[in-house]
């Protein structure tokens, strides 16, 4: 038999504690949170392992070398790391005024049957597969960008070199505005939820001091809910800094680092997806292992950065207040 | 693309997982590799299980590099790839891989140059001096010299090629390499290069919309997809010095070409093949068996099924517009297959 219980009384509080749900409800819930930090512990522990040939060989310079030749071995992360992150910014340069303004419409002006519907809409859109977004951008933006958006850009403002050199249709600003396309229904959903938990009282006491229902939502309801809709921003970032299929579809593919959006360029998601299968040789596996690890790292460096801008933030205005 | 090789997961998963509860006297295979055979492959595992029901082949077309790795780890029984194994990679087996070739395949140029509807006429040289950003213009000399009589416009040529690791690069790269030193030297060949210049699109899918869609680029596709598409191509100048386009009989051709050489090394490459009527880039895609197969009753079942493949299944090849294997190199697979105990 198993050891005696220390004493009867304190197994009857345990077994009563136990019939309440309080200590089941724990424990799962603590298995459950622990999960996530296992996971993600195992990802980082993999990708480091499996990237051991490639750690060996390049050390450091792995982050700053622009070669990527598989042929003669020699792998750098640096256009990719670039890539990456000027469609990511592109794409919330773009999809974070549109989003915003959009969830304001829809939680602050527009009837409440308007925006439960529309709401219901943009749900829809958030979970349409991603290639779908990528024959979008083949079929629609890619043509659009070739004859018609792209020679407009390059009118207004060709004298800046981030609109210059040749228009092929694919490429960096294409891939931010099929990102943008794609991350705009998270900010919307998540920025309209917190929008409405905005208690009434908020406002009301604003309008009451005489303020527009402009300076009302802009001065006391975005404020309140800032948190909420950085959030829904940084969501919108994962997915963006992440995303594959979209993007290899119309970015073009060429690892390069170049001034113009107009340029094909690649990403870090991008290339493992596309080489990882047919990838032969230790060192050529291992780079791709690494390029996720670098993706994690830069993931990770994001995130911590967007929390540090929230609590500098909000200590400023504790201050203030 | 995408969907088939889903399609093809989950029906080697729902095979996997019939098979698992099968009765005593069922022999499973598990093999994994190359995408671009699968059609094929599927086709003849599926044909054999109907000849032979105790018998079943589960295919996973996830490509040549996880086929490899699979096969070293042992959690197959055999392997595929579309580009021949060299000596490093085999340094990695424990044991030795032989490596049979079960089809052909091909790869075309492709081009889309507004207002130009002729066939045009590709020198190697031109491929590669496009391929490295070095003629950069329709009406450079060296394209219409190749070309009289064809109006080419002086636009800059947009150069598309793959963007994912495949054996279709494999052997276009192979191609440029044996025909230009610079080529060999700067870029050189694998699944996946450093391209000096071009768009890259995905699969073969992607390489054709970009064409389609960019006036005056040229990409390469295989030519299965250019066939099923009916995309149009151009001709390649051979090593004869005439111009073949691309066609099932023309790849065959050049395989009959290459044989002689295979009887020292199975794995040679046969871009750029001897032979007044073949098309210079082709290839084979392999099937990678372990020369030593404990096993006995796999080693019988793997050994009878190369010979069906390589016989009455290389009938149903074009149907499935492969291009099949010529006899010469049937037999020398024949010789290989006794060397599998």
């Amino acid at each position: 038999m198993a050891k005696r219980a220390p004493s009867s009384w304190s197994v009857r509080a345990y077994l009563r504690r136990l019939a309440t749900g309080d200590v089941v409800a724990h424990m799962v819930t603590l298995i459950f949170a622990a999960s996530i930090v296992l996971i993600a512990t195992l990802l980082v522990f993999q990708l480091w392992n499996n990237s051991a040939a490639s750690r060996q060989q390049f050390g450091w310079g792995f982050w700053t070398t622009q070669t990527w030749d598989p042929v003669f071995e020699h792998f750098g992360a640096l256009p990719f790391i670039y890539g990456t992150l000027v469609t990511s910014v592109l794409a919330l340069i773009i999809a974070v005024p549109l989003g915003l303004a959009a969830a304001i419409f829809l939680a602050e002006l527009s009837p409440r049957v308007i925006s439960d519907k529309v709401a219901f809409l943009i749900d829809l859109l958030a979970a349409v597969p991603s290639v779908i977004y990528g024959l979008l951008g083949i079929f629609v933006v890619v043509p659009l960008m070739r004859t018609t958006i792209g020679p407009a850009l390059k009118d207004a403002f060709g004298f800046l070199p981030l609109f210059s050199g040749p228009n092929y249709g694919v490429g960096f600003l294409t891939a931010g505005i099929i990102l943008s396309i794609m991350v705009v229904p998270f900010i919307i959903s998540v920025s309209r939820e917190i929008l409405l938990t905005v208690p009434r009282e908020q406002r009301e006491a604003a309008l009451a001091l005489g303020a527009t229902r402009w300076e009302s939502t802009w001065k006391v309801v975005i404020p309140w809910a800032r948190t909420g809709i950085t959030g829904s921003i940084f969501l919108a970032l994962a997915r963006a800094l992440g995303e594959t299929m979209a993007v290899t579809m119309v970015i073009g593919n060429d690892p390069k680092i170049r001034d113009s959006l107009f340029a094909p360029g690649y990403t870090i998601a991008a290339v493992i997806a596309n080489e990882f299968t047919e990838a032969t040789g230790k060192l050529y596996l291992s780079a791709l292992i690494e390029l996720g690890l670098v993706l994690f790292l830069l993931t990770f460096i994001l995130n911590g950065m967007a929390r540090l801008l929230i609590l500098a933030t909000e200590t400023d205005r504790g201050r203030a207040s | 693309m995408r969907i088939v090789k889903v399609l093809g997961m989950l029906a080697a998963l729902l095979m996997f997982g019939t098979a698992a509860t099968a009765a005593d006297g069922q022999v499973l295979l598990n093999a994994a590799g190359a995408t671009f055979p699968y059609p094929i492959y599927s086709k003849w595992f599926n044909d054999y299980h109907q000849m032979h029901s105790a018998v079943q082949i589960n295919y996973q077309s996830i490509g040549s590099g996880g086929g490899i790795q699979q096969l070293k780890t042992g959690t197959v029984d055999f392997g595929a790839s579309d580009m021949p194994l060299n000596d490093k990679l085999l340094g990695m087996f424990n044991q030795k891989i032989l490596q049979f070739p079960t089809v052909l395949g091909a790869v075309v140029p492709t081009y889309n140059i507004p207002g130009v509807s002729a066939e045009l006429k590709f020198t190697p040289q031109m491929l590669a001096d496009i391929y490295l950003g070095k003629v950069t213009k329709w009406n450079d000399k060296e394209i219409t010299s190749a070309n009289p009589g064809v109006q080419l416009p002086g636009n800059d040529i947009v150069v598309i090629h793959r963007s994912d690791g495949s054996g279709t690069t494999f052997v276009w790269t192979d191609y440029l390499s044996k025909v230009s030193p610079a080529w060999k030297s700067q870029v050189g060949s694998n699944t996946s290069v450093n391209w000096p210049v071009g768009l890259g699109g995905k699969g073969n899918e992607g390489v054709a919309g970009l064409v389609k869609q960019t006036p005056n680029s040229v990409g390469y596709v295989e030519l299965i997809y250019a066939i099923q598409s009916h995309m149009g191509y151009g001709l390649v100048e051979n090593s004869a010095g005439k111009f073949i386009k691309a066609s099932l009989a023309s790849v065959t051709d050049a395989a009959s070409g290459a044989a002689a050489k295979m009887q020292k090394d199975i794995r040679i490459s046969i871009t750029n093949a001897p032979g007044l009527q073949t098309y210079p880039i082709c290839s084979f895609t392999y099937l990678l068996i372990p020369s030593k197969i404990a096993d006995s009753t796999k080693r019988d079942v793997i050994k009878t099924f190369l010979r069906w493949m390589l016989t009455s299944g290389q009938d149903m090849v074009e149907s499935l517009n492969y291009a099949r294997l010529p006899k010469a190199v049937v037999a020398i697979e024949m010789k290989q297959l006794a060397q599998v105990q």
